[in-house]
């Protein structure tokens, strides 16, 4: 990574979290302030985002949204990588029949389409937010699980590891110090994509009705919204949308600036 | 492995994965907190009546032990016995047969029109200066950011609402299609010309390429007959995964364009919690994706024989 992609990286990291933890220090409205006589305003000087079917300001909604967007999205990796760092480890440090059967099991959940995947779970658990992070969670840990698997296979036969049996270390040591931490290292990058690609799942949900539930400032729930008034005010749909790309985006460049490859929609 | 052997593997991991489904989703019916009868007409505090409920538990063996009802489970789906629908009170293989074929065309379609767009943008980008190179790689990384919710959305503003062009709504003529067969092809044409526009690059520079061209073939045949066939393997490899995407884009494209198909169905039925109905289409979308990776598989032994062999 050259210097000023760093610098850059940085700064687009910066400004989201700052904009998802202190979202009043970019914009002071209240993003549930009704005002319907301000209904359907298109973007201009009083609202450069425009207003909603309730008067809402879009722009206030947009910046009060990262904040549930990236939360559900960062929540959901992390609860994806977390079980696929403990199916991926047990299936490479495992014994052959073990492997076997959560290869299998990984297969079965890789063999229903992400989205589908999450909305089975959720045909179980009800909607909502937890349920969303959990259901996107899921559906993204059958792949990440297969890396690390392979990751640590390939540690397994390290000189590296080598030593550390020699020194007298024991599995739960090895595993612990030696094998989770450098098999993380190279899935940095599919991470930050996955970040990314976990915001637009998450999105999809509640756009669909299962996630965060209207009339929180939500990105998919917001474009959910929109979509009735889609003739009418295409301002409702269009900012809330472009900020899921671009954070989407930002995550892929970043993702492939640090070595990852681009393997999920 | 003899073409038999293949045959035989696939099938059986097949039959594996889709057992492991099904094992699943009777698990989840019984982690629903309650009574399963209830769970299985709606969830916790469903209006389900004493009739229907009691329907429930002689289709199920709710008074059986649970061994007993797991074997019944697993018996009926094997006979693709998947119930009744209750919100629909329809069989549910009759929905399906319904709503299948629209998911399965509407798939096919994007994915041939990604393809054809990504051919093109590869074959452009090799043509393409620098600037046009950094360019090109800029729409590729936002058109496979973009998410289908949102690109039916602007696409409906941009043509429907705006030009007057297309239709907002599918309703069923063949200029219904075209947006929502854009807005699933367009994020999946990044994806596959990022991959293609690596591949043709190494292969047009390779020593079989300048060979070809030797012996005097032209550029376009060295693309057409050398180029290509490289470029398109490792998009091929991901045949599978990318028809198992649109079948995840589906649901939001079916739900925007007011499409009947699978991803609606199954919204419904989640939205109702309609567990015969969400058992039946989800192990169909899995059926579906085993199939669609058994034909890429095929077509890969066919096109790289030594690959495939190893």
């Amino acid at each position: 990574m050259s210097r000023l992609s760093k610098i850059l990286a940085w700064l687009f990291i910066a400004f989201w979290a700052l904009t998802a933890l202190a979202p009043a220090l970019i914009t002071p409205g209240d993003p549930l302030a009704i005002n319907p006589a301000q209904a359907f305003q298109a973007p201009g000087a009083g609202h450069v985002f425009g207003t909603d079917e309730s008067g809402r300001d879009i722009y206030t909604r947009v910046i009060h949204g990262a904040g549930d967007s990236l939360f559900i999205g960062l929540a959901a990796t992390a609860v994806g990588m977390g079980l696929a760092i403990v199916l991926g480890t047990l299936a490479a440090m495992a014994p052959r029949w073990l492997d076997g059967i959560i290869l299998r099991v990984l297969e079965a959940l890789y063999s229903i389409p992400s989205l589908l995947l999450a909305l089975l779970i959720i045909a179980f658990t009800g909607p909502g937010v937890g349920p969303a992070i959990i259901a996107v969670g899921l559906s993204t840990a059958p792949g990440y699980a297969r890396l690390v698997r392979s990751q640590i296979r390939t540690l397994k036969n390290s000189e590296m590891l080598e030593a550390a049996t020699v020194l007298g270390r024991g599995t739960w040591l090895k595993v612990r110090n030696h094998l989770v931490p450098n098999a993380l290292k190279p899935l940095l990058a599919l991470v930050t994509l996955g970040v990314g690609q976990a915001v637009i799942w998450a999105a999809a949900l509640s756009f669909l009705g299962l996630g965060t539930p209207p009339p929180a400032p939500e990105w998919g729930a917001m474009l959910s919204a929109g979509r009735t008034y889609l003739h009418l005010a295409w301002w409702m749909s269009l900012f809330p949308g472009l900020a899921i790309v671009v954070v989407a985006a930002g995550a892929t460049l970043i993702g492939r600036a640090l070595g990852g490859k681009a393997r999920t929609i | 492995m003899g073409t038999l052997g293949w045959a035989a593997r696939k099938l059986g991991g097949a039959l594996v994965v889709l057992w492991l489904v099904a094992t699943a989703i009777f698990i989840g019916i019984r982690l629903i907190p309650g009574d399963p009868a209830e769970a299985i007409m709606g969830g916790p505090g469903s209006q389900a009546s004493a009739q229907a409920l009691a329907a429930a538990r002689a289709e199920f063996g709710l008074d059986q032990p649970a061994a007993v009802q797991y074997l019944m489970f697993l018996g009926k789906l094997a006979r693709l016995d998947f119930g009744t629908s209750y919100a629909l009170k329809r069989p549910v293989t009759d929905v399906m047969a319904e709503v299948l074929p629209k998911t399965i065309i509407l798939a096919l379609l994007a994915l041939a029109a990604a393809w054809a767009l990504a051919l093109l943008f590869a074959a452009l980008a090799m043509r393409a200066n620098r600037f046009g190179a950094w360019l090109g790689g800029m729409v590729e990384i936002v058109a496979a950011a973009v998410p289908h919710f949102w690109l039916g959305a602007v696409l409906i503003m941009v043509f429907s609402s705006a030009l007057g062009w297309l239709p907002a709504v599918d309703n069923g003529t063949a200029a219904g299609l075209v947006l929502p067969v854009l807005t699933l092809a367009l994020p999946l044409a990044g994806f596959l010309t990022q991959l293609m526009r690596d591949s043709l690059a190494t292969a047009m520079s390779s020593q079989f390429a300048l060979a070809a061209r030797a012996r005097g073939e032209s550029r376009l045949a060295v693309f057409w007959r050398h180029g290509l066939r490289h470029a398109s393997l490792p998009a091929l490899n991901l045949t599978g995964w990318a028809f198992s995407s649109l079948l995840s884009g589906a649901v939001v494209v079916e739900v925007i364009f007011a499409r009947p198909g699978l991803g609606r169905s199954l919204l419904s039925a989640v939205l109702a919690r309609d567990i015969p109905m969400v058992t039946g289409l989800a192990l169909f979308s899995a059926l579906v994706y085993i199939l669609v990776m058994a034909l890429t598989d095929a077509v890969q032994r066919a096109i790289d024989p030594a690959g495939a062999a190893s």
